[in-house]
C-alpha cells in the first residue's frame, strides 16, 4: 500500500472557545482527487488553512510527506510549500499587480529562470486556465469568474504537487465551471498532481471525485467514493445529495424562545 | 466583591493584552531587523525594485509638501521671534534663532510628522488591505515571507528619504526665514546669511537627522504593524489607519523628547 501524501491526524482547533474543527483523521494518496463536501461555515477553508500551515492547530498532527507541517517554521516549511498551490475563495490575487505578474511572482522568487522564459510560462498558464490576453490586467479589471481562473493560474505555477482548490467553480456560470472541473482532471492526468478540492457543485464531484469526505460540525463524518456516496442511506449525507432542506422549525414555543433571545 | 473582581479582571485582561502586543510588534521588530541585516548575507536578497518604488512615493512624491510647510513654519518663526528681538534691536538673531530652530527641532520633527500623514498611514491601509482579502495568506502559502515582502522596502525607504527630506526641510526653513528678514527687517541677503553660518554648528545638523533614523523606524514599524493586525472588514482597516497616524506622532514626539535629552545632557 502507498504511504500518504498527506496524512491529517486528530486535528484539533478552537477560534476563541468555539470549537471549529473536532479531531479531523483524513489521509491522502499521491495522485488522488479528493473532494471536500459540507454544510457552509462547517470548518472546511478552516481545514485547507491548517493544511497549508496558516493556522495552528490547537492539537493534531498534519503530516506532509511526511513531515509534520505543524511543527516545522518557516524555512524548513519552504521545500514544502514550494510544491503547493492553493487556490483561495476569495481568490486572493495581488491587487497592486498585473495578472501576468501574480501569475509570474512564485517564479521569479523561488526559480532563477530568465525574464523570457518566465514571461513565456506566465502566458502558458494563463492560456491553460482561458485567461490568454490579459497578462497586463489588473486584478480589479476582472470579473469574479475570470479571478478565480487567474488564481488558479498562479497557484500552478510552479506546477505543485499538491493543489487545493477552496470553491474553484462558486459563482462562476456552468460552462465556465465544467471548464475549471475538465482543468482540473488534465492536471491530474498530466502532472499527476494530487488534488483536494472544497465544493458544493454536486455535478463536479460526480466528476472529478476519486473520493469524497463529508463534513459536519468540524468532523469528517463520511469518506468513499461518490458512488458510494449516492447508494447510502445515511440521512445526512442523502440530506446533502438529494438536496434536501432543513426540515421547518415546528417546535413553535422553542422558535419564540430563540427568537427573543431566551434559549436555554 | 464581584465589582472588585470585574475590576480586577478589566485590569488583567489590559495588561495581557497589552503584553501581547507588545510581544507581536518586538517580533515583527526582530523578523524586519533579520529580512535587512542577516538575510542579505545568506542570498536572499532585499527587493530593491520595490524598495526604489517605496522610496519614490515615501520620499520624493513628499517633496512638495514638505517644502511649502517648511517655508511657512520658517516664516512664521522668523515673524514670531522678529516680535521679540526688535525691541531690543536685535533683529539679526532672528536668522540664529530661525536656523538652529529649524536644523535641531522644527525640520525634523515636521518632516516625520507629515510622512506619518502621508506615508505612515498608507503603510498601514496598504497591508490591512491585503490582510483583509487574504492576499498576505497567498504570499505565505507561496512561502514568500510577508515581512521581507512588504516591511522591508518600505522600512529601508524610509531610513533612506527621512533624512534627505530633512535635509530639504532645513534649507527650505531657512529660506522662509531669509524671505521675511530681507522684505521685512531689512536685513541683507549675505548678512542673514553668514550669520545663519556663524550661528550653526554642525552638530545641530547631525542630532537633527539622527533624529529622524529613529521616526523613520517608528513610522514603518507601527505602519506595518497596525496593518498587520487589522481584523474585519474595511472598518478595520480605517481603525488601523487612524491608529498608525496617532500612535506614530505620539511617539515621534516622545523619542525627539528622549533624543533632545540625550543630546542636551551629553554632546
Ligand atoms: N478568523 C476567524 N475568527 C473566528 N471564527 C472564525 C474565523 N474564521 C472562521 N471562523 C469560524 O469558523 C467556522 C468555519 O469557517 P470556515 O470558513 O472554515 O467555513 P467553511 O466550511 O469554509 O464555509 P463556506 O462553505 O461558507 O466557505 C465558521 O463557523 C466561522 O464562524
Ligand atoms: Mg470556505
Amino acid at each position: 500500500m502507498t504511504q500518504p501524501i498527506i496524512e491529517i491526524i486528530n486535528l484539533v482547533t478552537y477560534y476563541d472557545s468555539r470549537k471549529i474543527l473536532d479531531g479531523i483523521n483524513l489521509q491522502i494518496y499521491p495522485g488522488e482527487t479528493v473532494t471536500i463536501l459540507g454544510r457552509s461555515g462547517c470548518g472546511k477553508s478552516t481545514l485547507l488553512r491548517h493544511i497549508v500551515g496558516l493556522s495552528h492547530p490547537t492539537d493534531g498532527q498534519i503530516l506532509i510527506k511526511g513531515s509534520d507541517i505543524t511543527r516545522l517554521n518557516e524555512e524548513q516549511r519552504l521545500p514544502t510549500l514550494k510544491k503547493i498551490g492553493m487556490l483561495f475563495q476569495s481568490s486572493a490575487l495581488f491587487n497592486s499587480m498585473t495578472v501576468g505578474d501574480n501569475v509570474a511572482l512564485p517564479l521569479r522568487e523561488h526559480t532563477h529562470l530568465e525574464e523570457p522564459t518566465i514571461q513565456i510560462m506566465t502566458r502558458m498558464k494563463l492560456d491553460q486556465v482561458g485567461l490568454s490576453g490579459f497578462e497586463d490586467f489588473m486584478p480589479a479589471q476582472l470579473s469574479g469568474g475570470m479571478k478565480k481562473r487567474a488564481a488558479l493560474a498562479r497557484a500552478i505555477a510552479m506546477d505543485p504537487d499538491i493543489l487545493f482548490c477552496d470553491e474553484p467553480s462558486a459563482g462562476l456560470d456552468p460552462i465556465v465551471a465544467v471548464g475549471i472541473d475538465q482543468l482540473i482532471m488534465k492536471l491530474k492526468k498530466a502532472f499527476k498532481m494530487t488534488i483536494v478540492v472544497v465544493t458544493h457543485e454536486l455535478a463536479s464531484v460526480f466528476q472529478i471525485a476519486d473520493r469524497v469526505a463529508l463534513m459536519d460540525k468540524g468532523k469528517i463524518i463520511a469518506i468513499g467514493t461518490p458512488d458510494d456516496f449516492k447508494n447510502s442511506d445515511n440521512e445526512t449525507i442523502s440530506q446533502f445529495f438529494n438536496r434536501i432542506p432543513d426540515p421547518e422549525n415546528i417546535d413553535k414555543q422553542e422558535y419564540l424562545n430563540s427568537l427573543i433571545g431566551n434559549s436555554k | 466583591m464581584s465589582r472588585l473582581i470585574n475590576i480586577l479582571g478589566y485590569i488583567g485582561r489590559s495588561a495581557n493584552s497589552f503584553f501581547s502586543r507588545l510581544t507581536r510588534m518586538t517580533a515583527l521588530g526582530e523578523n524586519a531587523i533579520y529580512w535587512v541585516i542577516v538575510a542579505p548575507f545568506k542570498g536572499k536578497g532585499i527587493r530593491w525594485k520595490s524598495t526604489i518604488h517605496q522610496m519614490v512615493l515615501i520620499g520624493f512624491n513628499s517633496i512638495p509638501i514638505v517644502v511649502v510647510i517648511c517655508f511657512f513654519v520658517g516664516l512664521i518663526l522668523a515673524m514670531q521671534s522678529a516680535y521679540q528681538l526688535e525691541r531690543f534691536g536685535a533683529s539679526i538673531y532672528v536668522a540664529d534663532l530661525v536656523g538652529v530652530a529649524i536644523t535641531r527641532e522644527m525640520g525634523p520633527l515636521l518632516t516625520a510628522i507629515i510622512v506619518t500623514g502621508r506615508s505612515g498611514s498608507a503603510i498601514a491601509a496598504e497591508i490591512g488591505t491585503m490582510k483583509v482579502y487574504e492576499e498576505i495568506d497567498a504570499l505565505q502559502t507561496m512561502g514568500l515571507n510577508p515581512v521581507r515582502f512588504l516591511v522591508v522596502p518600505r522600512l529601508i525607504a524610509l531610513l533612506v528619504m527621512l533624512p534627505c527630506l530633512t535635509l530639504i526641510a532645513d534649507f527650505v526653513g531657512i529660506a522662509g526665514g531669509l524671505t521675511l528678514a530681507t522684505l521685512n527687517l531689512k536685513i541683507s541677503f549675505v548678512r542673514y546669511l553668514t550669520q545663519t553660518a556663524n550661528a550653526l554648528v554642525l552638530k545641530d545638523l547631525i542630532t537633527g537627522l539622527a533624529k529622524t533614523i529613529v521616526f523613520a523606524i517608528i513610522i514603518a514599524q507601527i505602519g506595518s504593524y497596525q496593518g498587520f493586525s487589522v481584523e474585519g472588514g474595511a472598518e478595520g482597516v480605517g481603525k488601523a489607519t487612524t491608529a498608525a497616524v496617532v500612535s506614530s506622532i505620539f511617539l515621534i514626539i516622545v523619542a525627539d523628547l528622549v533624543c533632545t535629552i540625550f543630546f542636551y545632557s551629553t554632546l
